[in-house]
């Protein structure tokens, strides 16, 4: 049984949408060591999404190709979580974001390459390794910022304060947050983080109902394309 | 104004069968980070790859003046080029 | 793949075989004992004279002159500042890149700027200098990078630009330093060389397709080709005649061949290039020498060179402040990882994440 135009699409935008967000560190981090981390887990975000954009677009049968669909869709039609739209924000705000996000897509990769769906599950099983590589590097990040200075213990909890309200979305479509939980609920505890209460859970992205941070985001992501209209590049 | 992070040297073993060798040294403030780094800027994250990374202060090394295979098998923790053996404690004839 | 022509294969593919033929050389080197029986009771220096005359490598530990030391810890940081403030230029299209596939080509290369940078850096700490200090001799101008990342990039045609004409002429220079009689150089330049090769085919094809694009690719194209031409000839330096440092360079095999020599080779290499582009070097002047046997060609401004170097090039002030700005705002992390690292003297390699994923190392 092969998997929805929808259900694809949506984990494609995840991936484009944070690749862009991480792209943006790109000569900016504290150190290069992390300069080429961070490029790194980029381009496994972009590769994913091309990959998931490509089979959706033949799941639609319109003719759309990865870069139809990533340049050519306004916000609207975007179905990215909202956590992966939201800005960079310091290295603690980006290091929160990609804990929570590598460790949901692990699992929900994992979940694909076990699934029915041959295509996604080849695309599952490649993921799940860069994932798995991507969730150690946010959890070797929260426990240096965590368990720190003050002043990066102080960062640290303020991203998780403001990041974690988002993370509620990650599961209205599956069964893995008790898996995630028990994941990210020992780094942060090791990271003398407090876990958040549940509260305010924001919520739209896979309708289409994104944050006001997209469309500045897709304005850069598409505008050269946008101004050649037809062209090959 | 914060120590510096201490400099490691990488070694890398491409494949099995053969050995780690030299390959450069990055800068981490402990060893899961450099060998995390040492994986993204020397190996590129090829699977199979075997990383060692050793602190550069506790590598000892012998003296290229001494010319040629010269070296003093009474040091301890010497750094051969171009393999690098570690003898466990208490083993004997190695 | 056709679209590049007889010319650029097969320049491509003569680079490529250059720095095989240096590491081959290093390899038989190594395997070489000194012509003669070095005389343990003669001057440490001479034995470094004898190494340098056999064309063998200096290593770490080595007895040098302090000169050749200061002069090799100048040029390889100086190389490496280059490869970290390039990354500016072309970092500025990542977000922007027009198509998915140029997108990923581009992060790639970057990354790979930055990896290289960090291969510089561990070579020049082998001579005795901390990154530290190194960093702290960019950000204070006190060390200099390369003057042709003062210049902008202000359409994506220039990321193709920069990649068939900077990254040529950097290959051009870099290609002989793979035999510099410094090891670690040697060997980082080697393995900086063959990651590379994928470089300037990338901006090549870039220029290409806009040139056989739409009417407005085609301007953006040619314009970018405008504006980074003689930027790039001056990559090669002022010229012999004005050149302090090279002669002693040259002796100790620092430097192989001189920055005419190497402009010459650059601009031969690109004319063909160029035309199976379809188009055209802002040089009018610009024709074979059938005697000379290369192309004669008006030299780059050199005036400029210097204002640019001297710190008024259009993008000085910009890059640095970047640099400046990143290092600083990265202060409170840097302390974290020193403080945790204190925290936790025992910790193990192991990371402390779930592991319970897939995926084998």
């Amino acid at each position: 049984m092969t998997a929805s135009f929808g259900q694809v699409l949506a984990l494609g935008d995840d991936a484009l949408v944070a690749a862009q967000r991480l792209g943006q560190w790109c000569s900016r981090a504290h150190e290069m060591e992390e300069d080429v981390a961070l490029t790194n887990i980029a381009l496994d975000q972009l590769g994913a999404a091309r990959l998931l954009l490509t089979y959706a677009g033949e799941l639609e049968g319109a003719g759309r190709d990865e870069d139809a669909l990533a340049y050519l869709r306004d916000d609207r039609d975007f179905r990215n979580l909202l956590l992966v739209e939201l800005p960079n924000g310091d290295f603690a705000m980006t290091i929160a974001k990609l804990l929570f996000l590598a460790a949901y897509q692990r699992d929900r990769y994992h979940q694909l390459a076990g699934g029915a769906d041959e295509r996604l599950a080849g695309i599952g099983a490649k993921s799940v390794k860069e994932s798995t590589y991507h969730l150690e590097h946010a959890a070797l990040w929260t426990l240096r910022l965590g368990d720190g200075t003050e002043q990066s213990h102080r960062r640290m909890q303020s991203a998780v304060d403001e990041i974690w309200p988002y993370t509620h979305e990650l599961f209205d479509d599956n069964d893995l947050r008790p898996g995630w939980l028990a994941t990210v609920e020992p780094v942060l505890a090791e990271a003398t983080l407090t876990r958040p209460a549940d509260g305010w859970a924001p919520r739209g992205g896979r309708s289409g109902r994104h944050t006001e941070h997209l469309s500045y985001l897709l304005a850069e992501l598409q505008v050269l394309h946008r101004a050649h209209a037809g062209a090959s590049w | 104004m914060t120590a510096p992070a201490p400099l490691w040297e990488v070694f890398v073993r491409p494949r099995r069968g053969l050995s780690h060798v030299h390959v450069g040294s990055i800068h981490a403030a402990d060893a899961a980070t450099a060998l995390h780094n040492a994986r993204d800027v020397y190996t590129r994250r090829q699977e199979g790859v075997s990383i060692w990374v050793v602190p550069a202060a506790e590598i000892t090394a012998s003296s290229p003046d001494e010319k040629d295979a010269f070296f003093d098998p009474a040091a301890d923790k010497v750094y051969r080029h171009p393999t690098f053996y570690q003898v466990p404690e208490g083993v004997k004839h190695l | 793949m056709g679209v590049y022509g007889n010319d650029f294969s097969s320049s491509a593919g003569a680079l490529l075989d250059e720095v095989e033929a240096a590491e081959a050389a290093l390899r038989e080197a190594a395997g070489r004992s000194l012509a003669g029986d070095p005389d343990p009771d003669r001057e440490r220096l001479d034995y470094f004279d004898q190494v340098i005359a056999a064309d063998q490598k200096i290593e770490p530990r080595d007895q040098m002159p302090e000169a050749y030391r200061k002069s090799l810890i100048r040029q390889i940081a100086q190389h490496a500042h280059s490869e970290i403030i390039g990354m500016q230029p072309e970092g500025n299209w990542i977000t922007r890149a027009p198509s998915l596939k140029r997108k990923a080509i581009l992060l790639a290369k970057v990354q790979d700027e930055a990896g290289h940078g960090l291969y510089l850096y561990a070579a020049a700490e082998t001579l005795g200098v901390s990154r530290e200090e190194l960093v702290d001799k960019l950000l204070t101008g006190r060390q200099k990078y390369s003057s042709i990342f003062n210049y902008p990039t202000l359409t994506w045609a220039d990321v193709g630009a920069i990649g068939w004409l900077v990254d040529g002429a950097a290959i051009v220079n870099q290609v002989p330093l793979c035999r510099c009689s410094y090891g670690p150089y040697a060997r980082a330049m080697i393995r900086i060389c063959k990651e590379e090769s994928f470089h300037q085919r990338q901006g090549y094809e870039i220029l290409y397709t806009l040139a056989h694009g739409t009417p407005a690719q085609q301007e953006l194209a040619q314009d970018a080709i405008d504006r980074w031409w003689y930027p790039s000839l001056a990559m090669f330096g002022p010229p012999d005649t004005a050149s302090t440092h090279s002669e002693q360079s040259m002796a100790w095999k620092i430097k192989r061949f001189s920055n005419d020599e190497l402009r010459q080779r650059f601009v031969d290499m690109c004319v063909g290039q160029a035309e199976v582009l379809g188009l055209t070097l802002p040089d009018p002047d610009l024709r074979w020498n059938e005697q000379r046997g290369a192309y004669d060609f008006t030299q780059p401004d050199f005036d400029e060179l210097l204002r640019v170097i001297s710190g008024d090039g259009p993008c000085n002030r910009q890059r640095m402040a970047h640099r400046r700005a990143a290092h600083d705002a990265g202060g409170w992390v840097r302390e974290a990882a020193a403080a945790y690292a204190a925290k936790h003297p025992a910790r193990t390699a192991t990371a402390a994440a779930s592991s319970n994923g897939s995926g084998s190392r």
